[in-house]
């Protein structure tokens, strides 16, 4: 894993479908390995590839047309189960960014932990962006993270994005959570005494 | 201004906050089971350090584990690994496990209840989105990634944002016929797959305070497919009279301090949340996923709506769905054919919901063209129904009784509904592929689930009893 966020300025593969679940992201029953790799070979695996494993030319990720480390998916992504292994999946196959109107939560979070930053922008930029790679595949986006924009390179539509404070210095930087959490330990055992039971 | 009962729960638990920082959370039970936690165990190790508080975490293999001949070696390679993996975890990381064959082993979110680990004020996370099952103690509970399943083992904390809070008042009775699942069922397709997102929400109100322990976790389950956090309901007589004498809840002394605290675990009168919902009881019928999120719900006797219905941009996805369905918008889904019944899932397999479907089948047959599955949530609920002589119910209905395991609410293991074929399922999601390649889902309650059983049909159970 790619610990470190740089900013990015890179073609998009657009998937301008809505609800898409952690189940579609990576389906359950490639859940059974016990590292945190090899997850990209499945991505999207039953929307990229039929009963006979043979690729679907209808689906995006089989189009040579589109390409780029930038996936930009319609509202609600990511919802439904808590499977990391859906951010996994996607970093492991090359994205470092995910575009789309709304998040769910755990997804984002999972994403986050995983230095794979989600750019959550209005409904209205999101149709720009649709329309823009509708008319030429190959157009260029630039998320940059130090000042928290993104836009459309070659018509200069450009959208401001929120990300919380301490997230973006961890991105940036490559610190994770459980760097920070091992640090308040006297705290957390201060914590500890002032509990009487289990609750 | 008073506090809402998250806010109490959440506020009690903060360990440190920091400006510009999440809340750093003390976790008081942490669940695991074999999916989601191999890696994190291993970032222990790479990183070095100890589960910092061993015996706050209890372990259990569920999402992955056959649910016939569990006493024999699983046969499937990469499904073995991965139990024997938590067993060889849980051993070096002093976490306690109740494996396959373990007479407490279960769903998770089964298992916690039942045996009384699972209280009011705890904060509890489990690397499962439905985790918001153990809201319905009054418990702020919610489901986490495999990195923060690490942060918990590594710290008993986890790093998080506060969430919003929203109220959902259920008013009213329910109709005959009418369960807890048609209740949240009905929530979900109201306000859509996201409507809860960012939140975490309250239950209220006469229809939610009537049901049982077991009808509420039911309810708080599903939170999640609305997006929500986590759901919650105060606790009551009814959630002390259902943890008294179970295997780890508090006794004597303990009890009493215990109970004295239990009760003052409610919103305050004045509190204000940020999203308030009123639904009346009476409007609820029967209902029925067609779709593929749990947001496309409706009452089991209406119809799929016609695409003019739909707003514009969502058209697209709503046409994807209806076509990996195999469904005409506007159409009606009662009398449609179904192949498969799957009662089971941490949603609904515990001993109330296998009870009602005995007490309804009791004396009917299934119809032929279908499978019915029912998969317990626990050995201990397994026991019971044995013991109340359920088996033998289901089995001149036909129905088959299986080992206790996630099994076809997600399909890892082998039960998997083959693609094509139409499963009416008490479980939570009905994403395309959830119950296997191309399976489709109708969610229903167990109620409308062994109707479909016995018709062979999607039909509407209130003419059946
Ligand atoms: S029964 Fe289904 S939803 Fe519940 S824990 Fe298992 S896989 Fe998750």
């Amino acid at each position: 894993m790619d610990k470190k966020f740089a900013n990015l300025v890179s073609s998009v593969v657009p998937l301008p479908i809505e609800n898409i679940d952690t189940d579609q992201i990576i389906p359950a029953r490639f859940l059974k390995a016990t590292t945190r790799e090899g997850f990209g070979e499945n991505l999207f695996r039953d929307w990229r590839f039929d009963e006979n494993n043979e690729p679907k030319a209808d689906f995006v990720l089989n189009n040579e047309t589109y390409k780029g480390r930038i996936l930009v998916a319609g509202k609600n992504f990511g919802c439904g189960s808590s499977r990391e292994h859906a951010a996994w999946a996607i970093g492991d196959f090359g994205f470092k960014v995910v575009v789309s109107s709304f998040f769910a939560d755990i997804f984002k979070n999972n994403a986050l932990n995983n230095f794979i930053l989600p750019v959550q922008v209005s409904e209205d930029f999101l149709a720009k962006i649709f329309r823009a790679v509708e008319k030429v595949p190959t157009t260029a986006i630039e998320v940059n993270l130090e000042e928290q924009f993104i836009e459309i390179k070659a018509t200069g539509e450009k959208e401001h994005f929120d990300i919380n404070p301490y997230k973006k210095t961890c991105l940036l930087n490559g610190y994770d959570d459980i760097d920070y959490l091992l640090s308040l330990r006297n705290e957390i055992e201060a914590y500890e005494t002032t509990r009487p039971f289990n609750f | 201004m008073g506090n809402t009962l998250f806010d109490k729960i959440w506020d009690g638990h903060i360990v440190a906050s920091r400006s510009g920082h999440p809340d750093a959370v003390y976790i008081n039970t942490h669940f695991i089971h074999e999916v989601t936690s191999p890696q994190a165990f291993d970032g222990l190790r790479k990183r070095g350090v100890p589960v910092f508080r061993p015996g706050k975490t209890r372990a259990t293999a569920d999402h992955n584990v056959p649910t016939l001949d569990q006493h024999l070696p699983i046969k499937e390679a990469l499904s073995r690994k991965q139990v024997e993996m938590l067993t060889a975890n849980t051993a070096e990381f002093g976490v306690e496990l109740y494996g396959l064959g373990h007479p407490y082993q279960g769903i998770v979110h089964v298992i916690g209840p039942e045996l009384g680990i699972t209280l009011p004020g705890m904060t509890i996370v489990c690397g499962d989105s439905h985790t918001s099952t153990h809201g319905a103690f009054g418990a702020v509970a919610f489901g986490i990634g495999t990195s923060e399943v690490e942060q918990v083992l590594a710290t008993q904390c986890i790093l998080q944002y506060k969430p919003k809070r929203m109220r959902i008042t259920v008013n009213g009775q329910l109709k005959k016929g009418v369960v807890s699942k048609d209740i949240i069922l009905y929530i979900i397709s109201k306000i859509s797959a996201a409507g809860g997102t960012g939140y975490f929400v309250e239950y209220a109100g006469e229809a939610i305070r009537s049901l049982s322990m077991e009808a509420r976790m039911t309810i708080c389950n599903m939170s999640i497919e609305m997006g929500a956090r986590g759901g919650l309901i105060a606790p009551d007589e009814t959630t002390f009279e259902y943890i008294k004498g179970r295997e780890f809840a508090p006794r004597g002394e303990e009890w009493d301090k215990s109970l004295a605290f239990w009760k003052t675990l409610r919103t305050d009168d004045d509190a204000v949340f940020d999203s308030e919902l009123v639904f009346d009881a009476a409007d609820i019928e029967p209902q029925i996923t067609y779709g593929t999120n749990p947001g496309m719900g409706m009452g089991v006797t209406g119809n799929i709506p016609a695409l003019a219905e739909i707003e514009e941009k969502e058209q697209l996805s709503f046409s994807k769905s209806l076509q990996y369905m195999d469904l005409q918008p506007g159409t009606q889904l009662l009398g449609k054919k179904v192949d498969y019944v799957f009662i089971g899932s941490c949603t609904n397999s515990r001993i109330e919901d296998l009870r009602m479907v005995a007490e309804f089948v009791k004396g009917k047959k299934k119809s032929d063209d279908v499978t019915v599955w029912i998969v317990p949530g626990s050995k201990q609920v397994e026991a019971q129904a044995i013991a109340e002589g359920i088996d033998k119910i289901f089995e001149d209905a036909g129905f088959q009784l299986r080992q206790p395991g996630c099994s076809a609410c997600l399909a890892m293991n082998e039960d998997k509904i083959p693609a094509g074929k139409y499963c009416v399922a008490t479980s939570n999601r009905n994403f395309e592929g959830r119950q296997g390649p191309n399976a489709r889902t109708f969610l229903a309650s167990p109620l409308t689930a062994a109707a479909a059983a016995i018709t062979g049909k999607v039909t509407d159970v209130r003419a059946m009893i």
